[in-house]
């Protein structure tokens, strides 16, 4: 390549580049500057504040409700992953399973929540059903608007996204590698415990991370879910910038967001890594 | 990362420039903002500084719109007061943002300064209010005598509007009579009680739990047995954490909502079963606060806008949705108020509470503390 054309290369590069910089970049920075800030002077104030009993809780469940939710969706996603890559490329379950993933791992927020609240809400399809031909009364005291009815419902994106991501790690293990374990003697389960596993690992931990990550900033679905006590991170920040009771905690929320951010570059960090690790096996 | 961080901060810059460029223009002329009335009823105090009300409403006519904002249509009546408006005086009204809270407000007018989209009005709870003084142009309605000194800044930055007490809605098909607040701990209520919101965020909400503290042994210095109270109701599995609306009290979600009186109220005229309780002894009473923004894009609509408010016609409009306006004592030596509608506000028993600035400070100091911990 001349330096000509690797110019012409990065020109047409330039309205990616802008795009990042006003929609990633930008607000990055502003968040970053402003958790160190509290009009205008420069502060640790917003910093120290995430170290306060109600900010330290609610990063807990944050964190509990992402790492259930990324786990749940890792693993039954990869045993449907595992059942549609064993079909031939063809075959019209596998593209049923892949097309219906595909929409549903993006069938989040406010929607989902509502389809949830009208199947198991109070007066729900099933609730009401349950109600009057069994007797039994699953909605309870509302466990749906808590903790345990927000990692049901993320698990609903979580499964059909982790069929996504997983589904080329699964493809590329090779049919001629079982046959050669099988010939050399191995047994299904040393086929699996000493080839596929240690093979496959990598691309399972990193997906789950990456499930993990799409859980953690997830929040609409939560708003519409949960109105009480701001049990995430994203309802949290809403809180600090649109609270009538408590005033003056836009910075705050500049902390609070600058916290997710590190939280989710960690786990970034950690998925490049094992993505490095598997891409090896992937060729 | 050293080679890659000159890259990033000049990246960076260059974000910044591209911001600036997309900052929203100034506005000059937009809507006829230049001549005549508008630069007078920037700074006018009165109607009279306008040629009294004739003069106001012509400017405003010349302006011909309005933008308000955070009014829900079912809160309060508003949807009947903006098309009265607009009818009465042919000026459009723009409505934003109608579920917005208090601080969104602020945020908005903020945020749009200098545009015609700015809010022209503000309707706020107290704290939002009182802590923004200075974004409010100093107007006195006409019928400003009539509205007793605790309820408005003696300048006229600020004036209450209307309000009412806390109280208990309840769906009687689904749930017995309700008395007391200590009632909503029966097995009968188990999942079927919410709160207007979460108290650290929303003013109905804080107000629910002071008086769970009123009803509890609390005071208004005291808000801890209120945050206990819900704290039992969380572990009798009777606390249902949805956010009501209209739509979830009349598909049946939340069967019990405490909330204020004027919202519960309006609920009823849809659901017959629907009974609006004020607790004996525990009446906490909750003003709004109206003001005009100092930098309205239609200053003098903003203005005539507070005068159909603070007009019998206004009051008797919020009266309509169950609320009770600020000015409903002279109104009612004067003969002019809405009988019916007065006589079907829900009864009160007790000394009404009406929390200061200091305790209400205080009381939000521990909510934070101790709220999420308690229901999360």
């Amino acid at each position: 390549m001349n330096r000509f054309s690797r110019f012409t290369a990065w020109l047409a590069l330039l309205p990616f580049l802008l795009y990042l910089l006003v929609f990633l970049v930008a607000p990055t920075l502003t968040v970053m500057v402003g958790a160190f800030q509290e009009n205008g002077r420069f502060t640790l104030v917003n910093v120290q504040a995430l170290f306060s009993g109600t900010v330290l809780h609610v990063l807990r469940t944050s964190l509990i409700l992402s790492a259930v939710s990324a786990l749940v969706g890792a693993v039954l996603g990869a045993f449907l992953t595992y059942l549609v890559a064993t079909r031939p490329a063809t075959s019209a379950f596998r593209r049923v399973v892949t097309a219906v993933s595909g929409v549903l791992a993006q069938f989040g927020g406010v929607p989902l929540a509502f389809a949830f609240i009208a199947t198991l809400g109070f007066s729900g399809v099933v609730t009401e059903a349950l109600r009057s031909t069994l007797g039994v009364d699953i909605f309870g005291s509302g466990w749906l608007f808590g903790l345990p009815g927000l990692i049901l419902v993320y698990s609903y994106f979580q499964i059909p996204l982790m069929v996504i991501v997983f589904l080329p790690a699964l493809d590329g293990i090779r049919p001629q590698w079982r046959e050669a374990a099988v010939n050399l003697g191995a047994s299904t389960w040393q086929y699996w415990r000493r080839v596929a596993g240690p093979m496959l690992l990598p691309a399972f931990l990193g997906s789950a991370l990456l499930l993990f990550a799409n859980a953690f900033a997830a929040y609409a679905t939560a708003a519409v879910l949960v109105s009480q006590g701001q049990p995430i991170l994203p309802l949290l920040i809403r809180s600090a910038l649109t609270s009538e009771v408590v005033l003056g905690r836009q910075n705050l929320a500049f902390a609070l967001a600058f916290e997710m951010v590190v939280v989710v570059a960690v786990v970034m960090t950690l998925y490049s890594l094992l993505v490095r690790r598997t891409s090896r096996w992937l060729r | 990362m050293a080679k890659s961080s000159l890259r990033v901060s000049l990246v960076a810059g260059l974000g910044v420039m591209v911001l600036a460029a997309c900052a929203p223009p100034s506005d000059n002329g937009g809507s006829d903002s230049g001549s005549g009335g508008g630069s007078d009823a920037k700074t006018a105090t009165s109607a009279a500084d306008l040629g009294g009300m004739d003069g106001l409403v012509k400017a405003a006519k010349k302006e011909g719109e309005l933008n308000v904002i955070a009014l829900p249509p079912d809160w309060a009546n508003y949807a009947n007061i903006i098309k009265g408006f607009s009818a009465k005086y042919g000026i459009k009204v723009n409505s934003a943002q109608p579920d917005a809270a208090s601080q969104d407000e602020i945020n908005a007018a903020k945020s749009l300064k200098g545009t015609t989209r700015a809010p022209d009005v503000f309707d706020l709870g107290q704290s939002v209010a009182l802590a923004n003084t200075s974004m409010f142009a100093d107007y006195k309605v006409s019928t400003w005598d009539d509205v007793p000194a605790d309820f408005k800044d003696e300048n006229g930055a600020w004036i209450n509007d209307y309000g009412g007490y806390m109280s208990i809605g309840y769906d009687s098909s689904k749930v017995p009579d309700v008395t007391g607040v200590d009632d909503l701990l029966g097995k009968e209520f188990k999942g079927k009680v919410a709160l207007n919101g979460d108290p650290t965020t929303a003013g109905a909400a804080f107000s629910g739990v002071m008086m769970a503290s009123l009803a509890s042994g609390g005071s208004a210095d005291d808000i801890a047995p209120g945050v206990d109270f819900f704290g039992k109701l969380k572990k009798a599995g009777n606390f249902l954490p949805v956010d009501p609306t209209s739509a979830t009290i009349e598909s049946g979600q939340t069967p019990v909502v405490i909330d204020w009186d004027y919202l519960n109220a309006a609920e009823s005229k849809k659901l017959d079963s629907w009974k609006v309780v004020v607790p004996d002894n525990a009446v906490i009473a909750g003003y709004y606060y109206q003001a005009v923004n100092a930098d309205a894009p239609h200053p003098a609509a903003a203005r005539l806008w507070e005068e159909y408010l603070y007009s019998d016609e206004g009051q008797n409009g919020w009266l309509g949705g169950g609320a009770r306006p600020v000015r409903a004592d002279a109104m009612v030596k004067a003969g002019t108020i809405d009988k019916a509608a007065y006589d079907a506000l829900p009864p009160v028993n007790g000394q009404a509470v009406t929390p200061t600035v200091a305790q209400t400070e205080k009381a939000t100091t521990y909510l934070t503390a101790n709220w999420a911990k308690t229901v999360g």
